[in-house]
C-alpha cells in the first residue's frame, strides 16, 4: 500500500526525522493560511498524488510571494497531473502540501527496502540525489552505497558511518546521518514498510540534513497489525475496479487488450496472458480467482472482466487443485445465465472434479466454447476476439 | 530416488485441527504419505483423524519422530510457527500459508542460519514425490513417478506443466513450488543443487516469473556445475511494469526483472527456454531424447 508524501512526512516527524515545516491543504484558502503561518521567504506547493516524477510534470511550484500560494494551489487542485509515471491521462490532484522552501547545499539519495538478493532490509544511498536511482545504478554503479542490516542486531553505528563516508559526508554530518538512519530504520521496521525513499535528502546551507521528499510503501500482508497505517489508504489513487475486485477476494489488474482472462493462481494467470499474446491476441486483464473459488466468486469475476467495454472474448482457464471444477462450472453457468453474457466464453477446465464440471456445463444448454488445453483455449479466445471461428 | 520428501518422511501438520489442514492431511494419507500427527496449541493429548495432536512441535518430534512439517497457521502466527519448527529440529518445513508478512520472513531467514533445515514457501503448493509423499495442497492424482525434477514458483502453473508431461508419458522424481513471495524460504538454486545430486533425476524444469534474479542465479550455477539438461519457462511476458501480479514477489521493479530479460539471460546460459507455456512438455521430451 502506498501513502502520500505528506503522510510519510508526518510519520517521519513521529520518529524525529527532520522534514521541512509544512502542512497539507485541500483548497486554495487553506493553502494560503498554512503558508502565512510558515516562517521563511519562499514557499513550495507540491501536488499530492501517488505517482512519481511530479516535478517533471509541473506538480511542484515555488514562490516568494506568500499571496501567490493560494493561486498556485488552486491551479493544481482538481486538475489532472500528468507525469512520466501516471500514463497519458494523469491523476487528479485532490490536495497539495505547502512547505517552507529550503536553502540547499547538496542533494543525496537515500532509501531503505527489502532487498531480494540478501533477503534483508538494506540501505541504499548515493551522492547523486534528485535523480532516477535506476539510471544512477546503471551508469555510475560506484556512486551507489548498499548496506544490508542483520535483523538480529539491527542497524549499527559503524554501518551508518560507512554509508556517510560512501556518499561524502564529513565531520558533524556523519553523526547527523547516523542518528537519522537509525530512526528511519526503526520507522521502517515498526511499520512493516517495503520501501522508504528520500529523494532528495538535502544538506542545507546551515549543515542540517532534511528529507525534502518522502515516499513510503507498506507490506499489504502486514497491514492487519497496523490499523493506523491502514487508515492512510487513499481510494482516490486506486483503480475502482481493482478495489471492487479486492473486495471479492479477487486479484484484478486492467490491461489494454480485448481478451478477458479468468484464471486460478497468479503464475497460471500470467502464463495465460502470455499465451494469448503468443497466439496474436492481447489480454484485457490479469485476474486470479485464488483457491477455493465459490460459484459467486466466479460470477463476480465475469462481471468485473465484462465491465471493460473493450473485452471481445473471455478465456477461463482453471487448473483445480484446492479448487473444484464442479463449483467453477456452476459459477460459469450462473454468470452466463444471470448476466445474459453474449460475449464468447472459452472454458478450459482441468484438475479436481473435472468430469463433473464438464458435465454441468454440457447439461446447461448454454453457449460456450470448450477447450481442453492451454494452447487450444488461447487460440480459440484470440480467434473469438477477432470475430473469427477457431 | 527423489529429493526433500520420500516414503520414509514422517509428516506433521501445524494448525492440524483447522478445516484446510484436516482436508489436506487426509488427502496426503490417501496417497500413502506417512502422516504421524499434528500440532494445535491447547489441543495436545486429543486425537484428530485417528492421529495424536501435540501442543508443540517439539513434542511431535520427540514423541512421533516427525521430520517434515506442513504449516497451515494463519499469517499473524505463521512466523512464530516456522521458528518453532526450526527450533524443534524439523528438517523440511513447508509453509502453505499465503500472506506471511515479509519482515517476519526476514527474521525467520536470520534464525534459520546454523540450523540444518529447508523451508519451502510461504505461499506454496508444497512438495510431492509421486507415489511416496505429499507435503502440500496439490492434486496428487496428476503426478506420476518419472525422471523429471520440477521446481516452480507458482502452484497452478506447476500443475499445467505436469499435465503436459503426463500426456507425453513423462513423470516426476519430485515436484516443488517455492512460492510467490519476495523473501521465500528456499530459492531455485537450492533445489537445483538437490536435483543435480539425485541420481534418478535426468532433467530439470524450472518455472519462474517476473521479479528478482533467482532464476538467473540458479542457471549461472547450473552452467558451471550441472550436467543434466535444464529447461525453463518465465511467466509474465505481458505483465506491465510496477504492478504486483498476484504474487507479492511478481513485480517488475527494474529492467532485469522482466520476463524477456530473464529469458535472454537464461538463453545465454545454455538453458532450454520455453517461449510458449503450451510447449513445456514437448521441450522436456526433446531434452531426454
Amino acid at each position: 500500500m502506498n501513502i502520500h508524501e505528506y503522510q510519510a512526512k508526518e510519520l517521519f516527524r513521529k520518529y524525529d526525522v527532520l522534514v521541512p515545516e509544512g502542512h497539507v491543504a485541500h483548497n486554495a484558502s487553506q493553502a494560503l493560511s498554512i503558508a502565512e503561518q510558515i516562517d521563511g521567504e519562499r514557499w513550495v506547493v507540491k501536488a499530492q498524488i501517488h505517482a512519481g516524477g511530479r516535478g517533471k510534470g509541473g506538480g511542484v511550484k515555488v514562490t516568494d510571494q506568500v499571496e501567490e500560494v493560494g493561486q498556485l494551489a488552486d491551479q493544481l487542485i482538481g486538475a489532472p497531473l500528468v507525469t512520466p509515471q501516471t500514463g497519458p491521462n494523469g491523476r487528479t490532484v485532490h490536495r497539495v502540501l505547502i512547505e517552507q522552501a529550503q536553502d540547499i547545499a547538496h542533494e543525496y539519495y537515500l532509501s531503505l527496502l527489502i532487498d531480494r538478493a540478501s533477503q534483508r532490509i538494506t540501505v541504499i544511498a548515493s551522492d547523486a540525489g534528485g535523480m532516477d536511482i535506476e539510471q544512477v545504478a546503471a551508469n555510475t554503479p560506484d556512486k551507489i552505497v548498499r548496506e544490508a542490516i542483520d535483523p538480529a542486531i539491527g542497524l549499527q553505528d559503524f554501518q551508518c558511518r560507512k554509508i556517510a563516508n560512501g556518499i561524502g559526508l564529513r565531520s558533524k554530518q556523519i553523526h547527523a546521518l547516523t542518528g537519522m538512519l537509525k530512526r528511519l530504520y526503526r520507522c521502517f521496521r515498526d511499520s512493516d514498510a517495503q520501501l522508504l525513499e528520500i529523494n532528495p535528502l538535502a544538506r542545507l546551507d546551515n549543515g542540517k540534513l532534511v528529507a525534502l521528499d518522502a515516499k513510503m510503501n507498506f507490506d499489504d500482508n502486514a497491514l492487519f497489525r497496523h490499523p493506523d497505517i491502514t487508515d492512510l489508504r487513499d481510494f482516490d489513487e486506486e483503480d475502482p475496479k481493482e478495489v471492487d475486485a479486492s473486495g471479492h477476494d479477487l486479484s484484478y489488474i486492467a490491461l489494454d487488450g480485448d481478451v478477458g482472462c479468468i484464471v486460478n493462481g497468479a503464475g497460471l494467470a500470467m502464463a495465460t496472458m502470455d499465451a494469448i499474446s503468443y497466439y496474436g491476441g492481447m489480454p484485457a486483464n490479469f485476474l486470479d480467482v485464488g483457491g477455493g473459488a465459490s460459484p459467486e466468486k466466479i460470477a463476480n469475476a465475469f462481471r468485473i472482466v465484462l465491465e471493460d467495454p473493450h473485452v471481445k472474448s473471455v478465456m477461463l482457464n482453471i487448473f483445480a487443485g484446492i479448487n473444484r471444477c464442479d463449483w467453477i462450472a456452476e459459477g460459469i453457468v450462473q454468470a452466463i445465465r444471470d448476466q445474459h453474457i453474449a460475449t464468447p466464453v472459452i472454458v478450459r477446465l482441468a484438475g479436481t472434479n473435472v468430469e463433473q464440471g464438464k458435465a454441468i456445463l454440457a447439461d446447461s444448454g448454454l453457449n460456450y466454447i470448450e477447450a481442453n488445453k492451454l494452447d487450444d483455449a488461447a487460440r480459440k479466445a484470440v480467434a473469438a476476439a477477432k470475430g473469427e471461428n477457431a | 530416488m527423489s529429493i526433500i520428501v520420500d516414503r520414509d518422511s514422517r509428516v506433521i501438520f501445524q494448525g492440524f485441527t483447522g478445516q484446510h489442514a484436516s482436508f489436506h492431511a487426509e488427502e496426503a494419507m490417501h496417497m500413502g504419505t506417512q502422516v504421524v500427527g499434528g500440532v494445535t496449541p491447547g489441543k495436545g493429548g486429543q486425537e484428530h483423524l485417528g492421529l495424536p495432536v501435540f501442543d508443540t512441535v517439539d513434542a511431535a518430534v520427540r514423541d512421533a519422530g516427525a521430520n517434515v512439517s506442513v504449516v497451515f497457521v494463519p499469517p499473524p502466527f505463521s512466523g512464530d510457527a516456522i521458528l518453532e519448527a526450526i527450533d524443534a529440529g524439523i528438517e523440511t518445513i513447508v509453509v502453505i500459508t499465503d500472506g506471511v508478512p515479509t519482515q517476519d520472513m526476514v527474521r525467520v531467514k536470520r534464525y534459520q542460519i546454523g540450523h540444518d533445515c529447508l523451508i519451502v514457501g510461504p505461499n506454496t503448493a508444497g512438495v510431492i514425490t509421486p507415489g511416496q509423499c505429499k507435503a502440500g495442497i496439490m492434486p496428487a492424482h496428476i503426478y506420476q513417478p518419472g525422471p523429471i525434477g520440477v521446481v516452480s514458483r507458482s502452484g497452478t502453473l506447476n500443475y499445467e506443466a505436469v499435465e503436459q508431461m503426463n500426456a507425453l508419458g513423462l513423470g516426476q522424481t519430485t515436484s516443488i513450488s517455492i512460492g510467490g513471495d519476495p523473501v521465500n524460504g528456499c530459492d531455485f538454486l537450492t533445489i537445483l543443487k538437490q536435483f543435480d545430486a539425485d541420481p534418478e533425476t535426468e532433467a530439470v524444469l524450472m518455472i519462474g516469473e517476473i521479479g528478482g534474479q533467482q532464476e538467473v542465479e540458479a542457471a549461472r550455477w547450473a552452467r558451471e556445475h550441472m550436467d543434466k539438461p535444464l529447461a525453463a519457462f518465465i511467466a509474465g511476458a505481458t505483465a506491465p511494469p510496477g504492478r504486483r501480479m498476484g504474487h507479492a514477489g511478481a513485480i517488475i521493479a527494474g529492467a532485469d526483472d522482466t520476463a524477456q530479460a530473464k529469458m535472454e539471460a537464461l538463453d545465454g546460459l545454455g538453458v532450454s527456454v520455453v517461449r510458449n507455456a503450451a510447449d513445456i512438455g514437448k521441450t522436456l521430451k526433446g531434452l531426454l531424447n
